[in-house]
């Protein structure tokens, strides 16, 4: 196969080559003026560096009130997914041969808050304080399953949390792009932790192979506005006639809205 | 990349969305939310054409997890390439022909290796999508599937690298914890050489 491109290479030009965006936090993709911030982006790898950069890179226009709302909601949860796995890996509950994982995981979830603040500066929600036990109820800190259990709820949660939001990062092309990719994030940590649980990395109906008590907090339920993880209707089409009802859910995942989100986040909250 | 592979492009005369010009076998993409459908239709059916050669050939040394993992990839990019086809109707693209044969589907380190390339580029490339379509409904499905190719990529990692960093490694994850995202011109020349006709994207939007 050849490909034929339009003749807008100007865009193309603001495409960072693969290995910038993946190694550095080059800006080129994000920002509209590619060229302002010089080439020596790819020194400044820590997260608190470029998050300051982040603040320029969306501040030099003001993000209309839709936007700020919808980063603070992105930020909240994922001060909580920040807290519950620097509190998880400082606990000791993790086994030494998952260790790795959540390591990793929580670099991402510490450098989301470290890069959402950035963006948001002054008008950055401050960080709730958070009770894993959710008043008594789980004991994720000495009890790795409940660890897991809780790690799934969140993932899951986070990714269909982020989808629920697109809609309204639409009117900014950088932004969105931006959650998109932090999206996608969230769901090779949610693919990753169900796995560990001998789970299938992706979800099956509304997870019904899953931990009741997460079914039970409404990680996988419909609400008002989208229906639930076992969904098997898109743009109108039943796509469980392609390979079966099991397949149809699992190749698509759902949003929620987020008052949803929150409603399970909340759990968590002092 | 885009640097490298602009200069291969060529225009050519815009024709409607998929319409095949025969003998040519030049796919045209066509321009607008369909032109970004049919291009995620396009990468819909490699992926699905992937995974069905490779869980007919049951690659040796791979476990039973590895095998289901691979059927069930196979299941979700054959209802992903079906949803897309059924969803465009007339203005989809015709079913392509591919060319695996750089990939030794007897071996199961070879398929995994390839899966983890298409599955990572998958995402990436539904990352760099999201912007160009203007439909939120289109939008909204994008998502719902590009998460599911997340967690396949996921789980084909952990099988190439069981439980180390590598399902959302530092190759592909960047300082802010945020994954690549890449525009139609750097995917299509990665997927060609699996793509045996001609992909017309020169209608596409850009931004």
């Amino acid at each position: 196969m050849h490909t034929e491109m339009g003749n807008k290479q100007s865009a193309f030009e603001r495409v960072e080559h693969p290995a910038v965006m993946q190694r550095t936090s080059s800006w080129r993709g994000v920002m509209r003026d590619p060229g302002r911030l010089g080439a020596g982006l790819g020194l400044l790898a820590m997260p608190v560096v470029t998050a300051m950069l982040a603040k320029k890179a969306f501040g030099k226009a003001a993000l209309p009130r839709k936007i700020l709302d919808t980063l603070n909601f992105a930020l909240t949860l994922e001060y909580l997914e920040s807290n519950f796995y620097n509190k998880g890996v400082a606990s000791g509950v993790i086994p030494s041969s998952d260790l790795a994982i959540f390591r990793q995981i929580r670099q991402h979830e510490n450098a989301h808050v470290a890069f959402f603040r950035g963006v948001l500066g002054e008008k950055a929600v401050r960080e709730p304080r958070f009770d894993f036990t959710a008043g008594g109820k789980f004991d994720p800190f000495h009890d790795y399953q409940t660890f897991m259990t809780l790690s799934q709820g969140f993932e899951d949660t986070g990714v269909r949390a982020f989808k629920g939001q697109a809609g309204n990062l639409m009117s900014n092309d950088d932004v969105l792009t931006t959650a998109l990719r932090i999206h996608s994030v969230e769901a090779r940590h949610a693919s990753e932790v169900r796995r560990l649980r001998k789970l299938k990395g992706w979800i099956t109906g509304d997870d019904a192979n899953g931990p009741a008590v997460l079914r039970q907090a409404g990680v996988y339920a419909g609400d008002s506005t989208w229906p639930s993880e076992g969904n098997t209707t898109q743009l109108g089409i039943d796509v469980s006639q392609f390979q079966g009802t099991d397949a149809g859910s699992e190749a698509f995942d759902e949003p929620i809205t987020r008052d949803h989100a929150l409603s399970i986040a909340s759990q968590f909250m002092v | 990349m885009a640097s490298k592979t602009r200069t291969t492009y060529t225009t050519v005369p815009a024709e409607r969305a998929g319409a095949s010009s025969g003998s040519s076998a030049t796919v045209h993409l066509g321009s607008g939310d369909v032109g970004i459908l049919n291009y995620a239709l396009a990468l819909e059916q490699l992926e699905a054409e992937f995974y069905t050669r490779a869980v007919d050939a049951k690659p040796s040394g791979l476990d039973a997890e590895a095998m289901s993992i691979l059927d069930d990839l196979r299941k979700h990019e054959v209802v992903h390439r079906e949803f897309f086809f059924t969803a465009l109707g007339k203005n989809a693209i015709p079913r392509l022909s591919f060319d695996f044969s750089s990939v030794d589907f007897t071996s199961g380190d070879s398929v995994l290796e390839a899966a983890r390339k298409i599955e990572d580029m998958g995402v990436a490339a539904f990352n760099g999508a999201g912007q160009l379509l203007t439909n939120p409904d289109f939008l909204a499905v994008a998502g719902k599937i590009v998460s599911v190719e997340a967690r396949h990529a996921a789980a084909i990692r952990d099988l190439l690298e069981p439980k180390t960093a590598s399902f959302a490694g530092d190759d592909v994850i960047d300082a802010n914890g945020r994954e690549g995202a890449r525009l139609p011109a750097e995917v299509l020349p990665l997927a060609a050489p699996f793509i045996k006709e001609r992909i017309d994207a020169s209608q596409l939007p850009t931004m």
